[in-house]
């Protein structure tokens, strides 16, 4: 008898490419065993998924390479198996759900039968596996199952899919579940619905389960034990919350300390005296469907403004509405008493530098073509009467050190940087324009903790600088906490609370902000474990 | 669905009238038939006679309101040079025509998308190599070249097959081979292209997470997928072959739709000339149909 379940022993996995070798992972060690739930946790490039790449058989050789380690599953080594046999374990012994359940169901099947083709292609008869799909869309809380047999992935909503692919994960009841990310794209409540699920169905099955995550928020709910990664490294393994209490590495705490959402809040300011912008009546319909219902919003000279809402609630289409990236429907925008929807298109070619948008993803708002110098002094060469052209060098290199950066990065271009790097460079070209407002739509969503706390630093010095307002738009709670002044929270295109930042946090009003709280995720396991319980005793006494 | 079609059909409806106007005053423009049906010794009555007989003596636009007012009766008018009606003599030939696109096509789509699979599956492998020779082949040697040395080396060298003509399966060896280098190659291409992106695709590996076995993914998960872009071109190679193959129509003496075209054309037989636009028009505008259908067939998102 092994003494795990699944056991990765001095794992080493290279990488050739033309840029030369990576080592992907470094004598990498860890074990699973049943019923537990084990979580790697690290940020992007950790590699933090190779492992579990390895384990599915998943790494393409070449450019990949096993160097070194043994993966034992019940004690036989899976690198010594022939082809077949790793395939016949995949799937059916091991199971594997990913982060983008959209992209990683057929979008051209049939969900059932996708089910159905994991249980067949374990030697299951059609029909059983057919029946066996059903009751599984059932179990995992799809309505009406019969007519999602017959459905395609897009007719699903985010959450849904990932069911789906839970669903099709346990169609052959896996000893192992693999989760890489599994509610990184999903909304905080349809998250902890999916965890929920998750926790359900390990204790149904006793299956292990093996968690790949950046979030402490997912370990602290999910996790039995973690292991963390740095750089190819495990820089610290044990209990989850023993980790979290007192973490050895240094690597670790500053993971901890990162952490947003446990900052001071400011109090509530003064709000008298004529607004920066204002927004009255705005309406967004596409097609049939009702983007915003008519928005109202108010923003101070220095204050930030978040916006907080979950998928569709509207909240990207008023920044962009704001903006007039896309024309409202109706409704007014008065900056300076003068309404942005109606103002000639000179008249307001004017006013945008006042105005000016930070992406989601700075891999796609910058332009790969254009050198950092070219992209941040495109705003004098649009708006010629900022600056002079002898003094652009100057200033980009002050700006480049504003954010951060150092000025003999000017001449390099955006695929030479990091992610973060890249949001700064977004933020220095915003601050090209010398702008009164910012708009941030999800500005820091897509980058790592660690690099989160430093860009939020950097709004926030350069908002007491300038004095600029920030329009926050955003789905990550702590985030808005340890940022916003007010905050207006947004559902189905409709203001639902607005307040000062304390007052949400400390004292929402209405239920769904206070729905959206309990389910956002502490990274504290003790705090995760009492919410828990909370929300079990509170089910047990709602009627069924 | 139906709003769709019938948007389809008024758009080429009116390129159609469009091309037949621009067609009909064009093709007058390369000069009189007369000299070319009669004898150079024929009487000055005589060609009088035969202009009178055909019309060609009143004004172009009386000539051409009287074949707008035959065709809203369906009447394409008289071939010149068969004496019998165009569209007859058109819908023989496409009717040969049409055989030869669907063996070609049928040929080249299967074996592309096999080749063109398998060379995908493993970049670099014996299909991928084979994928890139033919499809190099295939773009850069001309078809009239091929013809002429297909015939020369097969028909007057080894006299293996006929030169033209369309009697038995032997005829059709030399025009199909060689019609089928250009589209194979190219669709080859593709199906080799979109597969590569489709199998590097998310759901390429939650397919290998599931265990399925490799030549399933390849052609229940990857192809469908893969299918999309290169059905728009094996639409377009098929929409060119109908147009008429006519250097391979001609070099082989097949009498399909191209070589139709070209004879009329030199005879200055404008009827078939404007009978063969409609036909292929009628041909690419079903083909274009059947395209759209396909998309919507493969992939549940696209609907019309």
């Amino acid at each position: 008898m092994a003494d795990h379940l699944l056991e990765v022993k001095d794992l080493s996995v290279e990488f050739h490419t033309a840029a030369g070798t990576v080592k992907a992972v470094q004598n990498v060690s860890w074990h699973l065993d049943r019923g537990e739930t084990l979580a790697i946790l690290g940020e992007s490039g950790s590699g933090k998924s190779v492992s579990a790449s390895a384990v599915m058989n998943l790494i393409d050789m070449p450019p990949g390479k096993i160097t070194s380690g043994t993966i034992l599953l019940d004690g036989r080594d899976m690198l010594k198996m022939t082809p077949e046999e790793r395939r016949a374990i995949n799937g059916a012994k091991i199971a594997m759900i990913f982060q983008d359940p959209l992209a990683h169901l057929n979008p051209v099947y049939q969900v059932g039968w996708q089910i159905a083709e994991m249980m067949t292609t374990h030697g299951e008869s059609a029909e059983n596996a057919k029946s066996r799909a059903r009751d599984l869309l059932k179990r995992v809380g799809i309505p009406d199952p019969d007519a999602a047999m017959r459905k395609y992935p897009f007719q699903f909503s985010g959450g849904q899919r990932q069911r789906l692919m839970i669903a099709m994960a346990l169609a052959c009841k896996p000893d192992i579940l693999i989760a890489d990310e599994p509610t990184t794209a999903l909304d905080v409540t349809i998250q902890a619905q999916v965890l929920a699920l998750l926790d359900e169905l390990q204790q149904e099955t006793g299956m292990g389960m093996l968690l790949i995550t950046h979030d402490l928020g997912v370990v602290a709910e999910i996790a039995d034990r973690v292991v963390v990664m740095n750089a190819g490294n495990i820089v610290e393994t044990g209990d989850a919350a023993e980790v979290y209490r007192n973490p050895k590495h240094a690597y670790t705490r500053k993971l901890i300390d990162a952490a947003p959402g446990k900052g001071e809040m400011p109090d509530e300011r003064d709000r008298s005296g004529a607004p920066l912008l204002r927004a009255v009546g705005l309406e967004k319909n596409y097609g049939a469907f009702q983007a915003l219902k008519g928005v109202d919003l108010t923003i101070m000279p220095g204050e930030t403004v978040a916006v907080v809402g979950e998928s569709g609630s509207g909240k990207s289409t008023l920044a962009r509405a704001i903006l007039r990236l896309d024309d409202p429907d109706s409704g007014k925008v008065l900056y300076n008493d003068r309404d942005l929807l109606t103002i000639s298109d000179k008249e307001l070619f004017g006013l945008r530098r006042d105005l000016q948008m930070v992406f989601q993803d700075p891999t796609q708002s910058l332009n790969p073509r254009m050198t950092v110098f070219q992209l941040i002094s495109e705003a004098w060469v649009i708006h010629p009467s900022i600056l002079p052209k002898p003094q652009w060098k100057e200033r980009v290199a002050e700006l480049l050190v504003k954010v951060g950066l150092r000025p003999e990065m000017a001449s390099r271009y955006p695929h030479q940087f990091s992610g973060g790097q890249r949001q700064r460079i977004a933020i220095a070209r915003a601050l090209a324009m010398e702008p009164k407002l910012i708009v941030c739509d999800e500005a820091v969503s897509a980058l790592d903790v660690s690099i989160q706390a430093q860009v939020i630093e950097l709004l926030d010095g350069l908002r007491r600088e300038f004095g600029l307002s920030y329009l926050f738009i955003a789905h990550d709670l702590p985030v808005v906490r340890d940022f916003a002044d007010r905050v207006i929270v947004m559902r189905a295109g409709e203001i639902v609370e607005e307040g000062p930042v304390r007052q949400i946090f400390e004292a929402p009003r209405q239920p769904y902000t206070q729905a959206l709280l309990a389910a956002s995720l502490d990274p504290d396991p003790v705090v995760q474990a009492a919410r828990r319980d909370a929300r079990q005793q509170q089910k047990g006494l709602m009627p069924a | 669905m139906r709003s769709f079609l019938g948007k389809r059909a008024i758009a080429s409806g009116v390129s159609l009238l469009g091309l037949i106007v621009l067609v009909f005053f064009l093709s007058r423009l390369t000069g009189d038939p007369t000299n070319l049906y009669l004898p150079l010794d024929a009487s000055t009555e005589a060609r009088e006679q035969f202009r009178e007989m055909h019309g060609f003596n009143d004004p172009l636009i009386v000539q051409f309101g009287r074949y707008v007012a035959d065709l809203a009766q369906l009447n394409f008018g008289q071939s010149l040079r068969q004496a019998r009606p165009a569209m007859e003599v058109v819908i023989e030939a496409f009717g040969w025509t049409l055989c030869l696109a669907a063996v070609t096509m049928t040929i080249v789509t299967v074996s592309a998308i096999v080749i063109g699979s398998l060379a995908a599956f493993r970049v670099g492998g014996i299909f991928d190599r084979m994928a890139t020779f033919f499809s190099l082949v295939g773009a850069s040697a001309p078809d009239f070249w091929l013809a002429i040395v297909a015939i020369v080396i097969f028909a007057v060298n080894l006299h293996w097959l006929p030169t033209s003509g369309t009697g038995s399966v032997a005829h059709w060896i030399l025009p199909v081979s060689v019609l089928f280098i250009r589209p194979f190659g190219l669709i080859l291409q593709v199906v080799r292209g979109s597969m590569i992106n489709v199998l590097s695709s998310a759901y390429v590996k939650t397919a290998r997470a599931k265990g399925v076995r490799s030549r399933s993914i390849i052609f229940v998960h990857g192809l469908r997928n893969a299918m999309l872009p290169v059905i728009t071109v094996i639409g377009d190679q098929a929409a060119s072959i109908l147009n008429g193959a006519v250097v391979v129509e001609t070099v082989f003496g097949f009498p399909g739709i191209g070589k139709l075209m070209i004879d009329s054309i030199l005879l200055r037989d404008f009827t078939v000339v404007l009978a063969v636009i409609m036909v292929s028009a009628l041909a690419i505008f079903i083909m274009n149909l059947l395209i759209d259908l396909a998309y919507a067939m493969l992939d549940p998102r696209i609907r019309y």
